[in-house]
């Protein structure tokens, strides 16, 4: 069982700069075609500063500080065991190339379904720009499957 | 693109779904690398079959990009206010996967008109592999 002193644990804090160059690689993964998000005229002609970040760009900024591998390493869980349970994003201002974000992350809840076989942790970050105005918040919920005989 | 007016927003509208081409391994190779989750999982078979899975599969903010997609081509993103999924399913290698959404609540929210999306990725046989909700500010 993952013990659950960790709750409240905070990671550290880590910088993530917004790049147009991973923004056009986020496009082409994700089949994204239009010119908004590739093209920095027709971004700024849509009113942007320029590219914007999609709204599931910036789980780039947490996966990049190492703060998931940092978090399962801390918990003593082996990454082939952890599922994506849930994520939710709350946006508080576009995003886009040029910024420097901060990410603060921390673990904020623990618990166990089915007896221990399934354990869930949730992570909650907190994005913010260079004037430390929060940008967005995301909220990721990662599923631990534990082998039956560690099941309580 | 136009933000839509909430005089021609209704509760039961459905959003033009979104079909995408199916997940190839050339997919998650180019999503592991742009999205930065490098989980094994996701790319090496080897690695798959020795976590006990029968192959590798895609990782769930894949589909919730392809989500991110659908909704901001029914509203700008500067509209987007909250966009949460909760992961039902593993999607395989070669899965054929189509966002879909409709309106569920028209309500306010720090002085705006918003609109509550339920929405949702299913595979060709109609298998849930994302569940979600999105808010949206109408104008």
């Amino acid at each position: 069982m993952i013990d659950t002193k960790h709750i409240g644990l905070e990671l550290p804090a880590a910088t993530f700069e917004v790049e147009k160059g991973r923004l056009r690689f986020f496009a082409e993964a994700t089949g994204e075609t239009r010119p908004e998000y590739l093209d920095e005229r027709a971004a700024r002609a849509a009113g942007y500063r320029s590219l914007p970040a999609p709204p599931t760009f910036l789980m780039a900024a947490d996966l990049d500080a190492g703060t998931t591998t940092m978090l399962l390493d801390t918990l003593g869980v082996p990454i082939e065991r952890i599922l994506h349970g849930e994520q939710s994003f709350t946006y508080h201002a576009p995003v886009c190339a040029g910024d420097v974000l901060s990410v603060e992350a921390r673990i904020s809840d623990i618990y166990s379904k089915k007896g221990g076989a399934l354990e869930f942790v949730v992570k909650d970050s907190l994005i913010k720009d260079a004037q430390g105005q929060t940008v967005l918040e995301v909220r990721s919920v990662l599923v631990v499957r534990n082998p039956k005989e560690k099941a309580a | 693109m136009k933000t839509p007016h909430r005089d021609e927003v209704g509760i039961g509208q459905e959003l033009p779904p979104l079909r995408l081409p199916p997940v190839t391994r050339t997919t998650l190779a180019l999503f592991a690398g742009a999205s930065g989750d490098h989980n094994p999982i996701h790319i090496d078979s080897d690695f798959a079959k020795s976590a006990g899975m029968p192959d590798v599969f895609a990782h769930g903010m894949l589909s919730m990009a392809y989500l991110g997609r659908f909704l901001t081509q029914w509203a700008p993103q500067t509209q987007l206010r909250r966009f949460s999924v909760r992961f039902a399913a593993i999607t395989p290698v070669g899965a054929r996967l189509t966002c879909t959404g409709k309106v569920t609540e028209l309500t306010e929210g720090d002085g705006e008109a918003l609109a509550r999306l339920e929405i949702g990725v299913i595979d060709d046989a109609g298998e849930v592999k994302l569940v979600g909700e999105a808010l949206v500010a109408l104008a």
